[in-house]
């Protein structure tokens, strides 16, 4: 576990970048987030997914699978790799401040 | 006790083997027994990847659900129209109502390949195949029949998918295959996975990998499938890559039965039920009860996982109908053959927490090598089905193969586990 300074706040972050404690989190840092992962600007339809997550992780401890998002979230899974062009369940954890997605069995 | 009613959805292998060990637990004073399924054909599933390759015909892997019923369970062939679980009752799709003292969900999961984009359309059955149905096993094995070289693209759609190690079998003997065949030269096969790698599991996942490099299968990962081109022989990723493909062998996307979605209150988005991983109860309602592949649980959809269940399932049960505290007992055990070819396979075992590891099973001087090729592990698949039919939804002990995971023989176990 290691621990890394984004837009000014000091949060604890695993390998790949993931926060490890999502209270840690706040949008300034979701931003940032995105610009180093390839996303200029975070519009509404962005935003409308990282909350989804974020909100059902924090629901139910689990993230949402791309499925599950597409069926759930509102946006279709097309756009959600227009959005999220690298893996629209990882990026949108990643952005939201919760664990990485773990692949079921 | 009252006579208690327990209703039963679904007479696959969850289902019948529960009805069966609950016959035997309870008198026919004690408790009446419902088993409900849409149609009585009972397909034994393992044997539908031998199908394509003529190593198995349809007519040997599929028998009567009801024939597989003790006496004193009664079947119902109807399809479930909903669950009303604040009246403890279930409604078939021909009025009748079933109510019950315990409820346990056992359909299974559903092949939905109209959710992925051209997957049905033109081409499909002809170019386009999976072999998860018996149908589509049967077509398969006719277009294999007259294939005579070109490029195979295997592939599995996302996941969860039932045996997620069964494309990956088909794979390895769709490559012996070509080679018994003398075409393997002109054959180029590929197995393209949303996965990160050959497997969920790491340890597994690269010894699987070594084994698609042996035999020359091209690996593509992270990939997404969105849509298929039957006639043109394209499947694309929705990340815009394409794979062209003379032969698509799919697997298609997987839900929970349908009635699960008309079911206010039961299931997730997907139509599986959520589940309490080691008792089995459903946070739905305290007496239903849910195994097998139509549950959320992060373990194999599969038939030994079912198996494993099982035990835990009716005995609690058993403990729930006499007002008992629930057996926790249940750790995600699974236990999987892994076909390989030229008449050899690969035995892996693990739980929620243990990864399949190398070793032997079931101790250490057992007799099946974990994780390696071995001739005795082909012959246990074998043998499995003749288990299955006799012993296993019949609902006898198989001796030595318990629900708990065996530690013994396995090698480098973690000390602490994630």
């Amino acid at each position: 576990m290691t621990t890394l300074e984004i837009a000014e706040t000091t949060v604890d972050v695993d390998a790949e970048g993931f926060l490890t404690h999502p209270d840690q989190w706040n949008e300034q840092i979701a931003e940032e987030i995105a610009r180093e992962s390839g996303i200029p600007e975070l519009t509404d339809r962005h935003w409308l997914v990282v909350r989804f997550m974020r909100d059902r992780y924090l629901a139910t401890g689990t993230a949402p699978s791309i499925r599950s998002l597409g069926k759930e979230s509102g946006v279709p899974i097309k756009e959600l790799y227009e959005l999220f062009p690298k893996g629209p369940a990882k990026l949108a954890a990643k952005i939201g401040g919760i664990p990485k997605p773990r692949g079921c069995i | 006790m009252m006579k208690k009613q327990i209703v039963i959805l679904g007479g696959g292998t969850g289902g019948t083997m529960t009805a069966n060990r609950l016959r035997r637990h309870f008198d026919a004073d004690e408790a009446a027994i419902h088993v409900a399924d849409r149609d009585d054909w009972h397909v034994y599933q393992p044997g539908l990847l031998f199908v394509p390759f003529g190593l198995a015909h349809v007519d040997e892997i599929v028998r009567p659900r009801h024939r597989q019923l003790r006496t004193g369970i009664v079947f119902h062939e109807n399809e479930v129209e909903s669950v009303r679980i604040e009246r403890d009752e279930v409604q078939l799709d021909d009025g009748t109502l079933l109510p019950y003292d315990v409820l346990v969900i056992a359909t299974g999961a559903r092949l939905q390949p109209e959710e992925t984009e051209g997957l049905t359309g033109p081409g499909w059955n002809e170019r386009a195949f999976t072999f998860y149905t018996p149908g589509g096993a049967d077509q398969l094995h006719r277009a294999l029949e007259s294939f005579d070289g070109g490029r195979v693209v295997v592939n599995l759609i996302d996941m969860p998918i039932k045996c997620p190690v069964a494309p990956l079998e088909f794979a390895f003997l769709a490559d012996a295959y070509f080679r018994e065949c003398g075409i393997r030269n002109r054959v180029e096969l590929v197995y393209a996975t949303p996965l990160d790698g050959a497997f969920t599991k790491p340890v597994a996942s690269k010894h699987l990998a070594g084994l698609l490099t042996e035999k020359d299968i091209e690996l593509v990962t992270e990939f997404n499938a969105g849509e298929v081109d039957g006639v043109g022989g394209k499947l694309s990723s929705y990340d815009g890559r394409d794979l062209d493909f003379d032969l698509l062998v799919t697997i298609p996307l997987h839900g929970g039965a349908a009635y699960v979605e008309r079911s206010p209150g039961l299931g997730d988005a997907l139509g599986f039920v959520p589940t309490n991983k080691s008792t089995l109860q459903t946070p739905a309602r305290p007496n239903v009860f849910a195994l097998g592949d139509a549950t959320d649980l992060p373990t194999s959809k599969a038939g030994s996982v079912t198996h494993f269940e099982g035990e835990v399932l009716t005995e609690n049960i058993v403990r729930f109908l006499e007002g008992k505290e629930l057996d926790s007992g249940y750790d995600g055990h699974a236990n999987c053959f892994i076909e390989t070819g030229f008449h050899k396979a690969l035995l892996i075992d693990f739980n929620y927490d243990i990864e399949p590891l190398p070793g032997r099973f079931p101790t250490p001087a057992g007799p099946l090598p974990l994780l390696r090729e071995s001739r005795l592990n082909h012959l246990g698949k074998l043998m499995f089905q003749w288990v299955y039919w006799h012993v296993l939804l019949p609902g006898r002990e198989i001796p030595g193969l318990g629900p708990a995971m065996p530690l013994a023989g396995k090698k480098n176990v973690p000390t602490t586990t994630t």
